[in-house]
């Protein structure tokens, strides 16, 4: 327990009230929604550094973080919106590509969790001035940052900062590879509404060959033992993708009636003018989720999307604004997603807990 | 004079078809001839149970000078070479400026003479800048010493010059060689398309690219009579292409590096930029034919595709990092440990691809031991095991994937002109 108790007495330097949340995060796994029944904390038995992408985690882990989300929401139920386990720490938002829902999420994450946080962005730094990306992350890291959350356009940029620097680094999406926050709160959001994912059958919609979505949601769900069907034009949909686990599909309407939850990529409209598909009316013909289609969805159907949404094209406005969409509860749920991986892969520092 | 006698080892040229224990003698920088001599040499280099060939050439090399000096110059590409076993090698053209003109190849060729170390036989562009668009001054480059016309890594996209170029270089019985691959096929990809480019997200490049390229390079050398090399082939289909064009008797050659029959694309799950290289990585299927192609001889020459790199241009996300590999110091040890000792190929297969091969195609008077013949001489020690290490190469690119390989075999005595210029102390 020795681990696990760094967080109480660092908390415990900072008040009752964070002292009381961190004892129930110990010891009150009867109160949480989908704790399992361990002796030890979920960060207690947490041992990655990086979260890369849900690839390289096992069906355990995701649980774990699922779990320690549920904690925190739970948490945050009660009014503990403001928790200090992250105290003393800093998290640099590396932001090398433009994101507006990924980078206020993780940002508001550190903050909750009273980590400080340093902001980063492409445009107007030494990047520009021709410094490599290493250097400006080396740089950045040098200044005291404990963890690192990265976006960048290149796959593989997350693995090779995780090389080349001591701290944690966090993938917020690299290139067309993964995106695991994105996916872990997809999964989340269903898990909350139906428990769990076994048996569920889960539709990803759309550019599957340059989603990293997808990816994510493909490595997460398969484990978490999810039926995965992609569905998209042929132009879209990568070669040897079922080798990852998952059905594939051209036709939504003829897989509509089988879905408990449907997951509709942006599609971006640079694709069409890549060649990719014709048009975007004719996209949303085959492949926009509308009132026509909801009609022979499932009664129970779970409508997803990562946003940004383009309206009328993936997805009509009664769709995204009805019953069955739960894309508002993706965003809330994304915050609690990003302060579970902040909080498990920050590193104890024990030389905090003295006194 | 000056008499040199290789003692005791075996003697492998398959210029010559020779294979067998004898001793080699070398006066004044030539070749005198192989036998038992009782010569008394001023000079005896023990061979006993070494492998004794003619200098290895690599035909296919980035010297980077002039104008990439922080990634490799003559002098340090070609005692990288040396170190490798090399003796010759074949340079493309893509330096700043490019070799489009006789000033340039002369450069080229000057620069080589003051380095004194391996011999350099330069390539000139098919076309000015390497831009596909205009034929380059190729009858001044010949003069100039020149042996062969490319575009470097380059394809060239455009048939109708590929056609001009296999014509007009046929005046002068030069090939053009070719880095077969159709531009917008393989157009912002980073690795070979396949079920690990899915994986990855990594953008793919698709075999049929390459064998698209192969297939019409191969037609316009049955239109034009003329010489292609089909560069840096990796893919099953170039494969079968070219076997069938070399049995319907058409001028076409063809080489391939070590590692594409080494390495496949799932190594780039590391995300290392050690593994970009173009032709991509590719499968066991395609390895599998590269290897066929070796062993039934549709595969000519084996060479290192050397591409040096400064070390911060590939320390860089994997999308903006240069294709290649530092390759001179690594051809010969990973050629030993893939082909011979799998048993794939036995020595003088190895030995051809790395000499006769390549000086023929080429067409130059090296990769020979036959009497009267410069005196470039590799004694390869076959037997010994050790690690390749790129902190200690010579070449100023430390690129490569095979830092920190087992392997087997390395050159251990080299001679150029009948002199010693690199020994494995």
């Amino acid at each position: 327990m020795g681990a696990a108790l760094n967080p109480v007495r660092f908390a415990g330097r900072i008040g009752a009230r964070n002292d009381r949340v961190v004892t129930l995060g110990l010891t009150g796994h009867a109160l949480m929604n989908f704790a399992t029944a361990s002796d030890s904390s979920i960060k207690d038995r947490w041992t990655k550094r990086h979260l890369l992408g849900l690839e390289y985690l096992t069906a355990d882990e995701i649980t774990m973080i699922l779990d320690q989300a549920a904690e925190f929401k739970r948490l945050a139920a009660q009014g503990e919106t403001k928790l200090s386990l992250l105290r003393g720490t800093a998290v640099a938002n590396l932001f090398f590509e433009p994101s507006t829902r990924t980078r206020t999420s993780f940002g508001l994450a550190a903050k909750r969790l009273s980590a400080d946080i340093v902001e980063f962005t492409a445009a107007g730094s030494s990047l520009v001035k021709g410094e490599t990306f290493i250097d400006t992350a080396r740089n950045i890291e040098a200044m005291g940052v404990d963890q690192v959350v990265v976006r960048h356009s290149t796959p593989g940029a997350p693995h090779l900062l995780a090389q080349n620097l001591k701290t944690s680094v966090l993938n917020a999406g690299d290139g067309t590879h993964e995106h695991p926050t994105q996916a872990l709160l997809d999964i989340f959001t269903i898990r909350e509404h139906r428990g769990t994912l076994k048996g569920l059958t889960v539709a990803l919609v759309g550019d599957i060959s340059h989603s990293r979505v997808a990816r994510s949601n493909i490595w997460g769900l398969t484990k978490l033992g999810a039926r995965v069907i992609v569905c998209g034009p042929a132009t879209l949909i990568p070669k040897h993708v079922e080798r990852l686990g998952v059905e594939v599909a051209t036709s939504l309407d003829k897989i509509l009636p089988e879905l408990d939850c449907i997951n509709l990529l942006r599609i971006q409209f640079e694709r069409q003018r890549g060649g990719l598909f014709p048009s975007i009316a004719e996209y949303a013909h085959l492949f926009g989720m509308n009132g026509d289609r909801m009609k022979a969805a499932k009664e129970d159907v779970m409508i997803l999307a990562p946003g940004p949404i383009n309206r009328g094209v993936e997805i009509t406005p009664e769709v995204a604004d009805g019953s069955h969409s739960v894309i508002l509860d993706q965003v809330t749920n994304g915050l609690l997603i990003r302060m579970a991986c902040l909080y498990l892969l920050n590193p104890p520092k024990p030389s905090l807990t003295t006194n | 004079m000056t008499t040199t006698l290789i003692r005791g080892g075996r003697v492998i040229d398959p210029s010559q078809g020779i294979d067998t224990v004898v001793d080699l003698a070398i006066e004044d920088g030539k070749v005198v001839g192989i036998g038992t001599s009782n010569v008394t040499a001023d000079r005896v280099i023990d061979a006993a149970d070494m492998i004794v060939c003619p200098g290895l050439i690599d035909m296919h090399v980035s010297l980077r000078e002039p104008g990439f000096e922080e990634d490799e110059s003559i002098a340090s590409g070609t005692a990288a070479a040396l170190a490798g076993g090399i003796t010759s090698v074949a340079c493309m053209p893509a330096t700043q400026p490019v070799v489009e003109n006789r000033a340039a190849a002369e450069f080229i060729l000057l620069q080589a003479g003051r380095a004194g170390l391996a011999n350099v036989f330069p390539l000139g562009a098919v076309t000015k800048d390497c831009a596909g668009e205009e034929l380059a001054e190729i009858g001044q480059l010949v003069e100039a010493g020149v042996v062969a016309f490319s575009d470097a890594t380059r394809p060239l996209a455009n048939a109708e010059i590929m056609r001009r170029a296999l014509e007009y270089c046929g005046m002068f019985d030069r090939p053009i060689f070719n880095h077969p691959a159709v531009p917008e096929l393989v157009h912002g990809g980073v690795m070979h398309e396949g079920y690990i480019s899915t994986e990855l997200g990594l953008r793919g490049m698709p075999a049929a690219a390459e064998d698209i390229s192969v297939g019409r390079d191969i037609a316009l050398a049955e239109v034009t009579g003329g010489r292609v090399h089909l560069q840096t082939i990796s893919s099953r289909g170039s494969i079968d292409q070219i076997r069938r064009a070399k049995a319907a008797g058409l001028r076409v050659t063809a080489e391939i590096t070590p590692h594409h029959f080494t390495l496949m694309d799932d190594r780039l799950r590391t995300f290392s930029s050690n593994y970009k290289v173009d032709p991509p990585l590719r499968t066991e299927d395609h390895l599998t034919a590269c290897i066929e192609g070796l062993k039934d001889g549709t595969i000519d020459a084996i060479c290192s595709d050397h591409q040096p790199f400064a070390p911060e241009k590939k320390m860089r996300e994997l999308n903006l990092v240069p294709f290649g590999v530092s390759g001179l110091e690594t051809l010969l040890p990973v050629s030993i440990t893939s082909l011979i000792e799998p048993g794939h190929l036995d020595w003088p297969q190895l030995i051809a691809k790395l000499t006769s091969g390549p000086a023929g195609i080429l067409g130059i008077p090296k990769g020979t031991l036959a009497a009267g013949a410069d005196a470039d001489v590799t004694i390869i020690d076959p037997h010994v095991r050790w690690k390749i290490d790129a902190a200690q190469f010579r070449s100023r690119g430390r690129n490569t994937p095979f830092d920190g390989w087992e392997v087997q075999g390395r050159a251990r005595t080299v001679l150029v002109g009948g002199e010693v210029v690199f020994a494995v102390s």
